[in-house]
C-alpha cells in the first residue's frame, strides 16, 4: 500500500517531464554491471559473426598435415587441431551458422508461439483448455528425440533446423506468453474494452500486447539462449552443421578425444560457445529486471 | 474514562518523531513530520487520516518495526522508559506479539496459509506465555471462544482459507490475545468487511477492552469508527499530527480547517444531499517538506502558511496546528449539504424483468441428465424499472448479486433466465453480440482507476479509444474531443500526455468517467466508483456525477456498501439479499418508511462519525455460502422469523407509497416506529 | 481427494495417448519408412516389397497403429530392427542405470538447490546473491557437453581421479557402475541445481514480501522460525510443478551427458538407435521418456494438492 502510494508520489514530483519507457529501461539496465558485461560480449559476438571471413588470418578449412597439434603460439593463436587446422580460424568462422540459424527460429518461435499464446490466453473456455493439453502433450515429448528424429529423417540443412527449431520452441513460448496474458485478461481495462464492445483483435493488439510485450522480449531472449543449446547439442552429436564448415559444436565433438594431447583444440571452441550463451542469459536477465519482471524461467 | 486516563502513567511516547524513506531516485523524503504523541494507559487513541498520510507507518513505528528503505530522522519512539529503535532485536521480538499485539488489516493475508489456526495460535502462546507445553492448546480453545467463534474446539484444525472475513479477523484478535498484550495496535481492522460484520467486531473489541482494561491505538481511516471506539482523536495529514483531542470535542466542534472539511465531506445517513466536497487532492507521499501540507487545499491559506513550520496550538485541551488565530479556530461552522439540480425525469429506459443470472457452466453430463435446470441461479427473480435521468442504487453485502447483476446489464454475464430491455431494444445478448449504437449506449465506470486505465497507455490513448469505437473520428479530431472530455470532469488539457502512474486517484477516477462519458451513453453502470477514493475526494467524485447526470440526462446503476454515499446520490434503492430482492422504493422510504427486516438490520448496523451514535445489531453476523432452496431468502439470519412460513413458502411483495417489500410480515408492522420496541433492542454500548 | 487423483490419472494416460498418436504419426509423416530407412540404397523393387510385407507395412497406417498400440498396452514395446531383439530386454538394464544417473543427481541436487535458493533470497541484492544468482546463470547456460568436456578435462586427465569414459557393460551391478557415474551425477546436478535455484529464489523472494511473512515478524515469531515454518512451505508449494517439469526436461540432457561419458543408459541407446534408423526403438524410448515426464508430472501435481491446504481442503 504505502509502496504504491509512494511510487505514484515519485512520479507526480516528477513534474510530470515522462521519460520514455525504453530509455528508463536503459538506465536501469546501465547500473547493473552484469548486464553491460553480458551485452559487451554479446555485442563482440556479433560483430566477430558478422566479419568473420575478413577476420581470419588462414583458411578455415585448409588442413595441413606438417602442423597438427601445435599449441598457442604467436603464429597460431588459438593453436592447430587434430588436421592441422587454425583453430583461431575456425572458432571465429565456428558461431556463424549457429547464431544465424537460431535467430531466425527464435524470431519464428516468439512469431507463431507469441500469437497462439495471446490468444490462447485471452479467448479462454474449451478451446483454450484443449489446446493446452496438446501443448503439454507435445512438451511431454523429449525434446532432443523429436529434433534428432525430424533431422536424421528429413536431412541436416539450415532451414529444416529453422523451422524444426523454431516450431518446437514456439510451443513452449505459447505456455510462457499464455500465462503472461492471464495475468492481465482478469484486469478491469481489459474489461472495460470488453463492455465498451472493442473487436478481440483490438484488446489483443492494443491493451494486451503493449502490457504483454516485456515478458515477451524477455522470454525471446531466453529462448535464444535454449535455441544455441540446442543447436549445438546437435551439431556436437554429429546431427546440426554438415563438414566441413566450422561450428563449435561440431569443432568439440571432433577433438575432444585428443584432449590429453591438444586440449586447446577442444577449450577454445567451448570458451566461445560458453561465453556466446551467457552474455544472452546476462542481457535477457538484466533486461527483465530493469523492466521490473524478476522471475526466474522456468525451461519450458 | 478521560480523567482517569489523564492521571493514568504513559505507556507510549512519541516525541517529535520524523521518519524518511529512499524513494526511487534515492532521495530521503519524509513520511512522518515532527509527530508527538501520548498514549495513556487504559485509553483508546485513534489515528484517522487519509491513504498515504502516514498512519499505518506511525502505528508500526510503535512496534519497533520499519519498512526497508525506512529511516528514522528525528525524535525517538519509547515504550514505558525504552526507546523502541535502541531495542536488541531478540527484546524487540519479545515485546512484538507478547506486551504489544497488533491487529493486522486484512487478516486474510496476514494469516500463514499452510499452518492451521490451532497450530499459529500454539505458536503465539509458544513464544510469549509461560504456559506448559500441554496447557497450550486448551487455552488456545478458551481465546478462540473469547472473541466469540463458533465452535472453537473444531477452529483449531482448520486452515485460514476456510474461514470467512470476519471469522479470520477474530482469529487475528484472539492470536494477539494470546501475548497477554498491554497495548493493542488496530491497523484498519474492519476495513474491507460488510457493514454488519464491521459493527460487531467493533462491539467485540469494546467488551474486550472493557473486560481485560487493555489500551488500544486504534488507526482508521473511517471516523465513523474513530467515533465509536477511540476515547481521544489524532487527525494526522501528510505525516502530520494536525489536530489532536477528545474525540467527542474534534468530532462535534472540529477546530483545523482539514479537520473540519473533512468531517463535512463525510455523507451521513441523517442528512440527505450531497455533502460539501473540499477543493484539490491529498499531496502526494513526502512531497511537503516545509511550511503547512494542507495550504494548496485550505480556503484560509495566507503566505506564511507555505512557508513557516507550523505553531503548536493549545485550545484549552486540544492541539492544532494550524497559523489561524485561536478566534477564528473556535468559531463554530454549521454542516450544510450542496444542491445539484436533480435531472428531469424521463420515460422508462431500462427494465429487468424477472432475470436470473448464473456463472455455473453446465457441462456435457449435467446436461445431458437434465441437471442444468436444477442449479440455482446466483441471482434470480429480478425485477427493476430505472427512468432516464435517474439513479438506482443495489445494496447488500458482499455475495448480495449487486455486480451479477450488473454484469449481466453489462453484458459479460448474460442473462439465464428473464429480460433486460434498453428503451425498446433487448439487452439480453453478451456483449459482442450487441450493435454498436447498443454498446455505446450502455457504459461502465469500475471500482477502481488503477487497474480499469491500461497502464501503458497515455490519457490521450484512453480516451481515443471510445471515440475511434463508436465515432471513427480522426486522431486530430480525437484529441480535441478528449480535451473536451477532460473539462467536463475538470481536468485540464495538459493531462492528455501524462500516464496513468502519474495521477492520484481522484484524477485517474475522473479520467474514467470521462472515458464513459465519450460514448454519450444513456445508461451508465458505476461500480463502487468511490470506494476506492479518500473521503475528501469522494464527495468531489459524487458531485461531478451527480452534475453529469443533470447535464446528460444519463442513468445510473449504482453499486456502493457506503449506505450513506448511496442515500446521498440515488433516487430510488434495490436491497438484495443471497441475490433476490428483498425491497425496491424511493430512497426516502427505504431510508426513513418502512423496511424489510435485512434492510433494517443493514441500516442499524452503520456506523456514523458521531460520537453519540450507537449501532444496533439485529442478527450475528454469519456468512452465508448459498441461498435456501425454499422461503424467504434471509430466513435464517431473520431477527423476526415467523418460523415454517418463512422458511417454506416465498414471501409476497407488499406495497406502500412505492416501497415495495418482499415479507411475510404485513408491511404495517415493519414502520420504523413500530419495528421492534426500545427495550427490546439489543443496543450496546 | 480420490477423485481428483483419478481424474489426473485419467488426465495423464489421456495425454500419453496422445504422445503415442504424435510419436507414430511423426514417424509417419516424416518421408521414408523403416524399410527405407534399413535397406538404404537397396530399398527398391522386390527387396522393398519382401521387407515390407515381412514387417507388415503394407497394412494401412490405423491398422499398423492398432497393432502397435495394442502391443504397448500389454507391455511389449515391438522388435528392434538392426538387432532383431526384443525392445523390452535392451531397455530393462539401461532403464536402471539412467535412473542411477539421475536419481542420483536429484538426491543431492534437490535439497542442495533449495538451501541455496532460500538463502540467496534472504540475502537478496547483496553480495552472496549476486554472486549465487550469477553462478546459476553459468550454470544452467553452460551446454551439457561443455560441462562434461571440461569437467573430463580437468578431473579425468589432469587430475587422474575418475574414468574419463565408462567401460563398463550396460548389465554391469550397480556397485562395478558407481565410480563410473561421479562426473555425470555432477554435470548433471550442476545444470539441475542452478534451475530449481533460481525458482526458489524468486518464490522465496515473493512469500518473503508477503503480508503473513510481515505480520509473522510483528508477532514476534524468530527471524529463523518464519524462514523455516512460515514461509519456505509456502514458497515450495507453486515451485513443486515447476521442478517436476525442470526434471524432466533435463531428462533431455541425460541424453547428452550419457553420449559424452558413454554411459550406458537409455540415452546412448537412442542415440544408437537413430544413428541405424532403428524406428521401433526409437518410437519405444520416445515412449518410455514421454511416461516418465508425464509421470514426474503426475507426482508433482498430486504432491502439491496433498501439501497446499487450499486444494486439499474445500473452504
Amino acid at each position: 500500500m504505502q509502496a504504491i502510494t509512494a511510487n505514484t508520489a515519485d512520479a507526480a514530483v516528477n513534474n510530470y517531464r515522462q521519460t520514455p519507457r525504453w530509455l528508463q529501461v536503459w538506465r536501469n539496465m546501465r547500473r547493473s554491471p552484469s548486464a553491460l558485461i553480458g551485452l559487451s560480449i554479446l555485442l563482440g559476438h556479433m560483430l566477430v559473426a558478422l566479419l568473420a571471413p575478413w577476420l581470419a588470418p588462414y583458411d578455415w578449412t585448409l588442413q595441413n598435415g606438417y602442423i597438427m597439434f601445435q599449441a598457442p603460439s604467436a603464429e597460431y593463436w588459438f593453436g592447430t587441431d587434430n588436421m592441422g587446422r587454425d583453430v583461431f580460424s575456425r572458432t571465429l568462422m565456428g558461431g556463424r551458422e549457429a547464431i544465424s540459424v537460431t535467430l531466425l527460429g527464435t524470431l519464428l518461435a516468439m512469431g507463431w508461439g507469441g500469437f497462439m499464446g495471446m490468444f490462447l490466453g485471452f479467448v479462454g473456455g474449451r478451446l483454450d483448455e484443449w489446446m493446452m493439453r496438446l501443448v503439454d502433450a507435445l512438451l511431454a515429448i523429449p525434446w532432443l528425440l523429436f529434433l534428432l528424429l525430424i533431422i536424421s529423417m528429413v536431412g541436416q540443412s539450415g532451414v529444416t533446423l529453422i523451422f524444426t527449431l523454431g516450431f518446437f520452441y514456439g510451443i513452449a513460448v505459447i505456455r510462457v506468453v499464455r500465462g503472461a496474458t492471464l495475468d492481465f485478461v482478469a484486469r478491469d481495462f481489459v474489461l472495460a474494452a470488453k463492455t465498451r464492445g472493442e473487436s478481440r483483435f483490438t484488446i489483443v493488439v492494443k491493451e494486451l500486447l503493449p502490457n504483454v510485450l516485456d515478458a515477451m522480449l524477455v522470454e525471446g531472449a531466453m529462448r535464444w539462449a535454449w535455441m544455441l543449446l540446442a543447436f549445438s547439442s546437435l551439431s556436437f552429436l554429429g546431427f546440426g552443421v554438415v563438414p566441413p564448415t566450422p561450428d563449435w559444436g561440431l569443432m568439440i565433438a571432433d577433438t575432444r578425444g585428443m584432449m590429453s594431447i591438444a586440449p586447446w583444440a577442444t577449450l577454445f571452441p567451448a570458451l566461445a560457445l560458453s561465453t556466446l550463451i551467457i552474455s544472452i542469459n546476462l542481457t535477457a536477465d538484466a533486461f527483465g529486471k530493469a523492466m521490473g519482471l524478476d522471475r526466474a524461467k522456468a525451461p519450458v | 474514562m478521560n480523567n482517569q486516563a489523564a492521571n493514568a502513567e504513559t505507556l507510549m511516547h512519541v516525541d517529535n518523531y520524523s521518519l524518511g524513506y529512499s524513494n526511487s531516485k534515492g532521495q530521503l523524503v519524509s513520511v512522518l513530520r515532527n509527530v508527538s504523541l501520548q498514549i495513556r494507559k487504559g485509553e483508546a487513541v485513534g489515528l484517522v487520516g487519509e491513504s498515504g498520510c502516514g498512519k499505518s507507518t506511525l502505528a508500526l513505528s510503535m512496534l519497533g518495526f520499519l519498512r526497508s528503505g525506512s529511516q528514522v530522522q528525528s525524535g525517538a519512539i519509547r515504550y514505558r522508559k525504552q526507546s523502541l529503535f535502541e531495542l536488541p532485536e531478540k527484546e524487540l521480538a519479545k515485546l512484538r506479539g507478547g506486551r504489544i499485539g497488533l491487529i493486522p488489516q486484512n487478516a486474510g493475508q496476514s494469516l500463514t496459509p499452510t499452518m492451521t489456526i490451532g497450530a499459529q495460535m500454539i505458536e503465539a502462546l509458544m513464544l510469549h506465555s509461560e504456559l506448559a507445553p500441554s496447557a497450550r492448546p486448551s487455552r488456545a480453545i478458551e481465546l478462540l471462544g473469547l472473541v466469540r467463534l463458533p465452535t472453537p474446539q473444531q477452529m483449531m484444525d482448520r486452515y485460514p482459507h476456510q474461514l470467512s472475513g470476519g471469522q479470520q479477523q477474530r482469529v487475528a484478535i484472539a492470536m494477539a490475545l494470546a501475548g497477554n498484550p498491554e497495548l493493542l495496535l488496530l491497523d484498519e481492522p474492519t476495513t474491507g468487511l460488510d457493514v454488519t460484520t464491521q459493527a460487531h467486531i467493533l462491539e467485540l473489541l469494546r467488551e474486550l477492552r472493557q473486560k481485560l482494561g487493555t489500551t488500544m491505538v486504534f488507526v482508521s481511516h473511517d471516523l465513523g469508527v474513530i467515533a465509536r471506539i477511540s476515547d481521544r482523536v489524532a487527525v494526522m495529514y501528510a505525516g502530520q499530527v494536525i489536530e489532536l483531542g477528545d474525540s467527542g470535542e474534534v468530532l462535534r466542534q472540529p477546530a483545523h480547517p482539514y479537520t473540519r472539511g473533512l468531517l463535512a465531506s463525510i455523507p451521513r445517513l441523517n442528512q440527505p444531499g450531497l455533502p460539501p466536497s473540499m477543493q484539490g487532492y491529498p499531496p502526494a507521499v513526502g512531497s511537503v517538506s516545509k511550511g503547512c501540507a494542507f495550504a494548496a487545499r485550505c480556503e484560509h491559506c495566507s503566505p506564511i502558511c507555505q512557508d513557516l513550520d507550523l505553531p503548536q496550538r493549545n485550545l484549552a485541551g486540544r492541539q492544532v496546528k494550524c497559523h489561524l488565530d485561536d478566534e477564528a479556530l473556535r468559531q463554530r461552522i454549521p454542516l450544510r449539504s450542496v444542491e445539484v439540480e436533480a435531472a428531469e425525469l424521463g420515460d422508462n429506459l431500462i427494465r429487468l424483468d424477472q432475470v436470473a443470472v448464473s456463472y455455473h457452466k453446465p457441462d456435457l453430463l449435467e446436461r445431458w441428465l437434465g441437471r442444468d435446470k436444477q442449479i440455482i441461479p446466483t441471482v434470480d427473480g429480478v425485477g427493476l424499472l430505472l427512468r432516464r435521468g435517474e439513479t438506482l442504487s443495489l445494496v447488500g453485502e458482499s455475495g448480495s448479486g449487486k455486480s451479477t447483476i450488473m454484469r449481466a446489464v453489462s453484458g459479460l454475464q448474460p442473462p439465464l433466465r428473464g429480460d433486460i430491455s434498453l428503451g425498446e431494444e433487448n439487452l439480453n445478448m453478451p456483449v459482442e453480440k450487441r450493435d454498436g449504437q447498443l454498446k455505446r449506449k450502455v457504459q461502465m465506470i469500475f471500482q477502481n482507476p488503477d487497474a480499469s486505465l491500461n497502464p501503458r497507455h497515455t490519457i490521450a490513448e484512453i480516451l481515443e479509444q471510445p471515440l475511434k469505437l463508436y465515432f471513427g473520428l480522426s486522431k486530430a479530431e480525437c484529441r480535441q474531443r478528449a480535451a473536451e472530455l477532460l473539462a467536463q470532469v475538470r481536468l485540464g488539457e495538459h493531462y492528455l500526455d501524462r500516464m496513468p502512474a502519474q495521477l492520484s486517484g481522484g484524477e485517474k477516477q475522473r479520467v474514467a468517467i470521462a472515458r464513459t462519458f465519450a460514448g454519450q451513453p444513456e445508461l451508465v453502470l458505476c461500480d463502487e466508483v468511490t470506494s476506492a477514493l479518500d473521503v475528501s475526494v469522494q464527495a468531489a467524485v459524487l458531485k461531478l456525477l451527480k452534475e453529469l447526470q443533470r447535464d446528460k440526462g444519463v442513468s445510473y446503476l449504482f453499486i456502493a456498501h457506503d449506505l450513506a454515499v448511496v442515500q446521498a446520490i440515488s433516487d430510488q434503492v434495490a436491497v438484495l439479499y443471497q441475490g433476490r430482492l428483498c425491497q425496491v422504493g424511493p430512497t426516502g422510504q427505504i431510508f426513513n418508511g418502512a423496511a424489510h427486516p435485512y434492510t433494517e438490520t443493514l441500516l442499524d448496523a452503520v456506523l456514523q462519525p458521531d460520537p453519540d451514535h450507537q449501532p444496533i445489531l439485529h442478527s450475528d453476523d454469519v456468512v452465508e455460502a448459498s441461498p435456501p432452496a425454499a422461503g424467504c431468502p434471509f430466513q435464517r439470519r431473520c431477527p423476526r422469523n415467523l418460523g415454517a412460513q418463512c422458511n417454506e413458502q416465498s414471501p409476497p411483495w407488499q406495497e406502500q407509497a412505492g416501497n415495495r417489500i418482499r415479507c411475510h410480515l404485513p408491511i404495517e408492522q415493519l414502520q420504523p416506529s413500530t419495528m421492534i420496541e426500545p427495550s427490546q433492542r439489543v443496543a450496546v454500548g | 481427494m480420490l477423485k481428483l487423483i483419478l481424474q489426473r490419472l485419467a488426465l495423464a494416460m489421456l495425454t500419453l495417448f496422445a504422445v503415442c498418436i504424435l510419436v507414430f504419426s511423426v514417424t509417419e509423416a516424416l518421408p521414408g519408412d523403416v524399410c527405407t530407412a534399413y535397406l538404404g540404397r537397396d530399398a527398391q523393387g522386390t527387396r522393398l516389397e519382401n521387407c515390407r510385407q515381412q514387417r507388415g507395412l503394407n497394412k494401412p497406417a490405423f491398422e499398423r497403429f492398432s497393432d502397435w498400440g495394442a502391443g504397448v498396452i500389454q507391455g511389449d514395446l515391438g522388435t528392434s530392427l538392426k538387432r532383431d531383439k526384443p525392445i523390452n530386454d535392451m531397455l530393462a538394464n539401461r532403464m536402471r542405470n539412467t535412473a542411477v544417473l539421475a536419481s542420483a543427481a536429484a538426491a543431492i541436487g534437490i535439497p542442495l538447490a533449495i538451501l541455496l535458493g532460500v538463502f540467496a533470497a534472504l540475502r537478496r541484492d547483496k553480495p552472496l546473491d549476486v554472486g549465487l544468482s550469477t553462478g546459476a546463470i553459468f550454470a544452467m547456460t553452460i551446454p551439457e557437453f561443455v560441462t562434461a568436456t571440461l569437467l573430463i578435462f580437468v578431473f579425468a586427465i589432469q587430475l587422474q581421479w575418475f574414468p574419463a569414459v565408462t567401460t563398463v557393460r550396460s548389465s554391469a551391478p550397480i556397485s562395478e557402475l558407481l565410480p563410473n557415474i561421479v562426473l555425470p551425477v555432477i554435470t548433471l546436478a550442476f545444470v539441475m541445481v542452478a534451475h530449481i535455484m533460481r525458482m526458489v529464489r524468486s518464490s522465496m523472494i515473493e512469500v518473503m514480501a508477503g503480508d503473513f511473512v510481515q505480520m509473522a515478524r510483528l508477532k514476534g515469531v524468530p527471524y529463523w522460525r518464519i524462514v523455516w515454518y512460515h514461509a519456505l512451505p509456502n514458497a515450495m508449494l507453486p515451485t513443486i510443478n515447476i521442478i517436476a517439469l525442470t526434471i524432466a526436461w533435463l531428462l533431455g540432457g541425460v541424453v547428452i551427458i550419457e553420449q559424452v561419458f558413454n554411459y550406458p543408459g537409455v540415452g546412448t541407446l537412442m542415440i544408437k538407435g537413430i544413428y541405424d534408423r532403428d524406428l521401433p526403438l526409437v518410437q519405444a524410448i520416445a515412449l518410455v521418456l514421454a511416461a516418465v515426464y508425464i509421470g514426474c508430472n503426475l507426482l508433482a501435481d498430486l504432491a502439491s494438492q496433498a501439501l497446499n491446504p487450499r486444494l486439499r481442503t474445500a473452504r
